[in-house]
């Protein structure tokens, strides 16, 4: 019904209808109408009730910008209705009603705000009790005043991210947008122009303008293909040197360009007065986008606002769609008469000077605008058309460093770019007219070229117009019955800012903390400039002086999922997985790894671990160890390099010869161990734990960085896997293997290393011992891995050579009290808390560490790390982290522990009084269930303590 | 996002590096007073100004030397550790 013929409406098309539903009425628009539009065409102006009051709410900007348009889909809330396209069969609902949108029960909460003062929510719900806000109010007032309702159950959607390098960026595809950037495509540079519209042209798609200057824009655009056109596309922020975020629907460009050109143009600003918020009084720009973007008449009979020719502009367009234009309100006194205000006359509208708005009346439930008040006297009109001045859109051009200022003559807001690697263009630049934005954008142009090393001659025609309109400042008119909106969506009128000043907050930052002014969705886009002048004129500063918030990224809202990681997470799997799966391997992650936990049926793993570690003591058993860190050091310096990193000699270790090495960071605590290789004079192979090697492999190359020794390191950790033959068999395994490699006691003694060919696998063969048993731990690159398990798997048939996994392999150490760091130490363990002196070099001069352990000794030990042996009858057994108690204070703690088969009880390691390190002694240990339990120390590894079995 | 000059991989995303700190003096750990071993371990200066600093661009492990003021986050230059040598 106030659908306009054609050609108006240059966004729908009239041969798609759509049918969609709001508040569970069917409505009918067309393909390309917004949601507000398609509810506009209908005569549905109410689309929301605001957020305190509940007040109804509709149209303002027609930009996306603003709450009063949000509403709900079926799984989105808070969709701006003025920006999303309707679709057949879309269900739109209102959200924040209590009740339905045309009768909504709260809006009684309207006529009690004299007893809602700004700050109140902060004084009133403090108690009866500490934890009534939380309990009890909070709850409430979230759901009196809320947004939308997010649906947990809405489904998945595929978002996606992609990246984006340009020579330039051109943020807003208007008139100066468009310009700057068609000039810096001709002129050679790969420029991305991206604009919000799902069209080009800004203005010049819905101001009065000669179409045919957008046509031969978007002809020459067309002809460049080194400019590519982002439509729908968000600019979301500005980030350090350049990097902006565009979110085009569901993906997101993340944009590094070597220069930027924000041409984001300005924000068209209500007035005020009261009733301000009433549907039906709508910005300029906003009846002006209903026209010509939607051919939606935005009413009947009209009063226009105007404080210079865009209003005369927009009074114009009105009386081209049919609206009864009733009065031109200018409050400027006299000046020339326009070219625009002949027109007008011409076409019988009255203009009256030097009035404004003073105050608007609703209908019934302020559902709709009725009259407006205008020198004193009430005319009945439908639609109110506020064209009152324009801020820049300041937001990105201050991420990038832009300061704002105002010019109090002219009442407006200025940006200035003190040394900032982007350029302004157009109307956030203060060229407003349409001339000034052209010229505006081609001098940008020019001058980003040139800073990118164009050789560009400036043309001399682009300079600047005079500006000739007269300009005015709209007075704020304050009413002393309220209702005169500063701030639509937090419902904040003058007299709540002004009582947030006298309660002490002059600084804006506290105004707007105190009072929420530009909290909302709209961030201030319509209520900066106003609450500045609201603020300077209470505490008696000039508005530069008071100035406004900082406009942080996000500029507006941003899907959840365009931020989101990926759903997949990385994991690591070593060149064995898939022999591990063909086992029935139970797989686990460990870190980023995937490690079998144990082997065969999942539903006894009891039984499965105990059948493997009884394999490693009685036969033989093979062990994946791949995830180790493993990294190899060449260079002359090797040797004096792990000397100064680790805590034993290494520089005099013979080629040959593997030895233990134990990682210090500079406090003196424990950080990591492994073993070193010696392969060569200038070359050691080191292992180091799989969780720490990354960290190790930097480490090792910063203390370089600093030391400049002659050596290199090399992390081979994936490119090489390792399988550890353990159990009394493994020799009997390995000699049944072609191999070039003698493993004969005598040839092959304990602790240390061989380089060969295993079934023509080469391989580097360390004989350790983490398990206990008669050990021999193969290296091989990963892509001969498979092969190399195979040969293993079938020469060990004839032994029941047995595949374990990570528990058997956890309770094996434990058995033989071996330590996991990370696992059995902290922040603060040293080696002496570990009983590792042995493992520390006394005549080394330095090593890192070497200065703190010798320092934390002379401030004496107070823990040690000891095994426990708990009864094979005990009651109660504590778990991990269980503390171990001293009279009533904690000392320690258990940091493993388990059942060990081949003992037939549990035992554990655990951190207990120095005093109480000793066999023997007795410590208390609180168990999970808060019971009390003895734990017997034992000194030594609970099993084979004097190690014979590991160097057979 | 930031991007910083890796002197061997050059300009790259702040993402793919890690910082390890200030340039610190390297007391002889022998003539050193536990007091003041303690105040090298833990104490770090914050002054404002222009730091030497250790960074490392993380996919190639390669460590170097940014100069960067702390007041406006710029960095002057950045620099491989053999320079450092050769200045002292």
């Amino acid at each position: 019904m106030n659908r306009l013929p054609a050609p108006w409406g240059s966004r729908i098309d009239r041969s798609r209808p759509l049918r969609f539903s709001f508040e569970g009425k069917d409505f009918e628009g067309y393909a390309g109408d917004s949601i507000a539009s398609a509810l506009a065409a209908s005569g549905q102006w109410v689309l929301s009730r605001s957020f305190k009051y509940h007040r109804p709410r509709g149209i303002l900007s027609m930009t996306g910008a603003d709450a009063n348009t949000l509403v709900q889909l079926p799984f989105e809330p808070n969709v701006a209705a003025d920006r999303t396209p309707i679709s057949e069969g879309l269900r739109v609902s209102a959200q924040n009603v209590n009740g339905t949108l045309e009768r909504d029960g709260d809006a009684i909460i309207d006529r009690l705000g004299r007893f809602l003062p700004v700050g109140f929510y902060y004084r009133t719900f403090m108690g009866p009790r500490r934890d009534s806000w939380l309990k009890f109010w909070e709850p409430m007032i979230r759901r009196k005043a809320g947004l939308g309702v997010v649906d947990t159950t809405a489904p998945h959607r595929h978002f996606d991210k992609s990246h984006l390098h340009c020579d330039m960026l051109v943020v807003g595809a208007g008139p100066a947008g468009l310009n700057a950037a068609i000039a810096a495509a001709e002129a050679g540079a790969d420029v991305v122009l991206c604009d919000e519209n799902p069209e080009i042209g800004g203005s010049l798609t819905y101001g009065r303008h000669d179409p045919a200057m957008l046509a031969d824009l978007s002809s020459r655009l067309r002809a460049l293909p080194n400019l590519h056109l982002l439509t729908g596309t968000v600019c979301n922020g500005w980030y350090e040197d350049n990097w902006l975020p565009l979110i085009q629907g569901d993906r997101l460009y993340r944009t590094r360009a070597r220069t930027v050109i924000l041409a984001t143009g300005s924000i068209e600003q209500p007035a005020i007065f009261r009733n301000n918020d009433l549907p039906g009084i709508m910005l300029g720009g906003s009846a002006q986008r209903l026209i010509r973007h939607y051919g939606v008449r935005p009413g009947q009979k009209a009063v226009v606002l105007a404080t210079g020719d865009e209003g005369y502009c927009v009074a114009l367009d009105l009386v081209e769609a049919g609206v009864s234009v009733i009065l031109v309100a200018d409050p400027r006194s006299g000046g020339e008469t326009g070219t625009f205000e002949a027109e007008l006359h011409g076409k019988g509208v009255a203009i009256r000077k030097a009035v404004t708005i003073e105050a608007a009346q609703g209908t019934a439930g302020n559902r709709h605008l009725a009259r407006v008040r205008v020198g004193g006297r009430w005319i009945e009109c439908d639609l109110l058309a506020v064209s009152a001045g324009q801020v820049p859109a300041w937001q990105l051009p201050c991420q990038s460093g832009a300061k704002v200022g105002y010019d109090a003559a002219s009442g407006s807001m200025m940006l200035s770019l003190p040394k900032t690697p982007v350029h302004l263009a157009g109307s956030v630049a203060g060229d407003s007219d349409l001339q000034g934005a052209i010229a505006g954008g081609h001098r940008a142009a020019v001058a980003a070229l040139l800073g990118l090393g164009h050789a560009v001659v400036e043309d001399k025609i682009f300079t600047r117009p005079m500006a000739t309109s007269p300009v005015h400042v709209l007075p704020i008119v304050a009413d002393p019955k309220g209702r005169d909106f500063v701030d639509f969506d937090e419902d904040l009128q003058v007299k709540d800012l002004q009582n947030a000043v006298k309660e002490g907050y002059r600084e804006i930052e506290l105004v707007k903390r105190f009072s929420t002014v530009g909290m909302g969705p709209s961030q201030g886009r319509h209520s900066a400039l106003a609450t500045a002048r609201i603020v300077a004129e209470a505490t008696d500063r000039t508005v530069a002086e008071v100035g406004i918030t900082t406009a942080r990224p996000p500029v507006g809202p941003e899907t959840l999922g365009v931020l989101a990681g990926h759903h997949e997470p990385l994991e690591r799997r070593t060149a064995l997985h898939a022999r591990h799966l063909a086992l029935n391997a139970v797989m686990k992650p460990v870190g980023a790894w995937w490690r079998p936990y144990f082997y065969g049926d999942a539903g006894a793993a009891e039984k499965m671990i105990r059948d493997e570690i009884t394999a490693v003591r009685q036969g033989v058993g093979l062990l994946d160890v791949s995830t180790l860190g493993k990294l190899e050091l060449r260079g002359p310096d090797a040797g004096e390099f792990l000397d100064r990193l680790y805590t034993m000699a290494h520089a005099n270790q013979p080629v040959g010869r593997v030895r233990y090495c134990l990682m210090l960071n500079e406090m003196g605590s424990v950080v990591d161990d492994g073993v070193a290789y010696r392969m060569a004079d200038d070359r050691f192979y080191v292992t180091a734990t799989t969780g720490a090697v990354a960290r190790v492999y930097a480490d090792m190359l910063f203390w370089n960085a600093q030391w400049r020794l002659r050596v290199d390191v090399l992390n081979l950790t994936g490119a090489f896997c390792g399988l550890n033959v353990t159990g009394p068999k493994a020799r009997a395994v390995l000699e049944a293997l072609e191999s070039d490699i003698d493993f004969g006691r005598e040839a092959f003694p304990y602790l240390s290393g061989r380089e060969g060919v295993i079934a023509g696998v080469p391989v580097r063969v360390m004989r350790i011992g983490f398990t206990g048993e008669l050990s021999y731990e193969l290296h091989s690159p990963s892509s001969l891995a498979p092969a190399l398990w195979d040969a293993v798997m079938t020469a060990g048939k004839p032994y029941g050579l047995k595949p374990y996994g990570l528990e058997a392999s956890r309770i094996l150490r434990l058995e033989k009290g071996h330590i996991l760091i990370g696992q059995d130490t902290d922040a603060i363990t040293t080696p002496d808390e570990l009983g590792f002196g042995w493992a520390v070099s006394k005549k080394k001069p330095f090593f890192v560490g070497k200065r703190s352990i010798e320092l934390r000794a002379r401030l004496g030990q107070s823990r040690k790390l000891v095994g426990l042996r708990f009864p094979a009858d005990a009651m109660d057994l504590p778990g991990e982290s269980c503390l171990i108690l001293r009279g009533n204070a904690p000392v320690g703690q258990i940091t493993s522990i388990g059942f060990s088969p081949t003992l037939g009880c549990t035992i554990a390691l655990a951190y207990v009084h120095v005093d109480d390190s000793t066999e023997g002694s007795l410590v208390m240990v609180k168990c999970r269930n808060g019971n009390l339990v003895d734990g017997p120390v034992v000194a030594h590894a609970f099993f084979d303590p004097a190690n014979a079995r590991q160097e057979m | 996002m930031k991007l910083l000059i890796c002197p061997m991989n050059g300009p790259r995303n702040i993402d793919e590096f890690q910082s390890f700190g200030p340039v610190r003096a390297e007391p002889d750990p022998d003539r050193t007073a536990d007091a003041d071993w303690s105040r090298h371990l833990f104490r770090a200066e914050n002054r404002r100004g222009i730091v030497v600093e250790w960074w490392r661009h993380v996919p190639s492990n390669y460590f170097f030397l940014a100069e960067r003021d702390l007041v406006t986050n710029e960095v002057i230059r950045t620099f491989d550790p053999s320079e450092r040598r050769d200045q002292s």
